[in-house]
């Protein structure tokens, strides 16, 4: 039982002052998405007719390599934002809320590292060719 | 977590049958949601047979008439009928719209009423908006300026400012576009709803007001703004055609405008 006034309810904690970078990035990552992702569906679909060693070979080109390192950026960075603003909706128990946000980004950014650490990988291996 | 149904005492149960009185030509079903606090028992369902030749052409005069002539027990607000106070806004046929201006005519088979979706409910049709009402006094809803006001005659705004206004001043405060928005159901107790953010706009974009950066901080939030994500329910369903959506979508470009 509270006695304080709708008021203050409503009122709260005060305005956050945050959230219109996370509106911006969500919109400049989808923009930025719909190019890197045509490119990706196109490189997949090309890729798929040729043998283990024509990707590894696609891969070792700069811009190949750049952009599907930005793609995963991108994506990461996208899923991210979208996946948080699902949590936010949904969770509603404060502690549960804070730990799914936080496992969340730790994970995306470990899946982040790791996928840019293999495409740079396989980037650099054209020495053992 | 968000509750996707409804908890025991508030699942809906079968209630009485009230047939038409004897040798109705124009026989119409109507199925009113029906609570009363001062029992224990859960909400009902009761179904109201009606004739419609001795019956005005609205939903809310059905309702007039089921109170008038069998239940008087049957509670819901209303007032002006015809659609500029927004007491009689109820979900009828699935919509929320206002029961003075939904033409009977326009539904098929039997007439499905129901209060606002989501809301705290007081008795039948009647749900308690004092939520509501905190949130829309929070916005400041009142015109703030620091020049003072010409000693001679009002503040005066050109024709195009007046203008701007068109499409935002109708609204009645009826609360069917923010009781007809999911994220309004799930996160109200922060996300300030559709009506409430069209009437921010309201003073947002009028060109006589002096706080339009304080307007912008006080919503600059996570969950007061950025709950909407655009599901446009609140467009689709404003009995005064007005569109909730645009306003908040106008409030984010603000927001992009002034980093």
């Amino acid at each position: 039982m509270s006695l304080r006034s709708p008021l203050s309810r409503v009122l709260g904690l005060g305005s956050a002052k945050e959230g219109v970078s996370h509106w911006w990035w969500q919109r400049i990552t989808s923009i930025a998405l719909v190019p890197l992702g045509v490119w990706f569906i196109y490189s997949v679909v090309r890729l798929l007719s040729g043998d283990h060693s024509t990707s590894i070979q696609w891969l070792r080109s700069p811009v190949q390599a750049a952009l599907l390192i930005s793609f995963s950026v991108t994506v990461f960075w996208h899923a991210f934002l979208g996946l948080q603003v699902v949590i936010e909706d949904y969770v509603h128990a404060e502690w549960l809320k804070v730990t799914s946000l936080m496992v969340l980004k730790m994970l995306l950014a470990l899946l982040l590292v790791v996928t840019v650490l293999m495409i740079f990988q396989i980037f650099v291996s054209s020495s053992y060719a | 977590m968000v509750e996707f149904t409804l908890p025991r005492n508030s699942k809906i149960e079968k209630g009485r049958e009230f047939p038409a009185a004897g040798g109705a030509g124009n026989p119409k079903s109507f199925d009113i949601y029906r609570w009363d606090p001062e029992t224990e028992d859960n909400p009902r369902m009761d179904s109201y047979q009606l004739d419609l030749d001795s019956c005005g052409p609205m939903v809310l005069d059905a309702l007039i008439k089921v109170k008038n002539e069998t239940d008087p027990t049957l509670t819901f607000r209303r007032s002006c009928r015809e659609g500029i106070c927004g007491s009689c806004a109820m979900n009828i046929d699935g919509t929320n719209t206002l029961a003075c201006t939904k033409a009977i005519s326009e539904i098929k088979g039997a007439v499905k009423v129901y209060p606002l979706p989501h809301m705290p409910v007081v008795k039948d049709l009647v749900p308690d908006l004092t939520h509501f009402y905190a949130q829309y006094s929070a916005i400041k809803p009142w015109l703030q300026t620091k020049t003072p006001p010409p000693p001679d005659r009002e503040r005066l705004q050109s024709k195009q400012e007046r203008s701007s206004l068109d499409g935002l001043y109708e609204c009645i405060l009826c609360a069917c576009c923010s009781t007809s928005c999911p994220s309004y159901w799930w996160n109200s107790d922060r996300y300030l709803g559709p009506a409430t953010l069209l009437q921010a706009y309201r003073w947002i974009a009028d060109s006589r007001d002096e706080a339009t950066g304080d307007r912008l901080d006080d919503l600059e939030d996570p969950f007061r703004l950025y709950r909407c994500h655009t599901i446009m329910n609140c467009t689709r369903t404003c009995p005064k055609g007005l569109n909730p959506a645009k306003a908040i979508a106008e409030i984010k470009k603000l927001l992009v405008a002034r980093r």
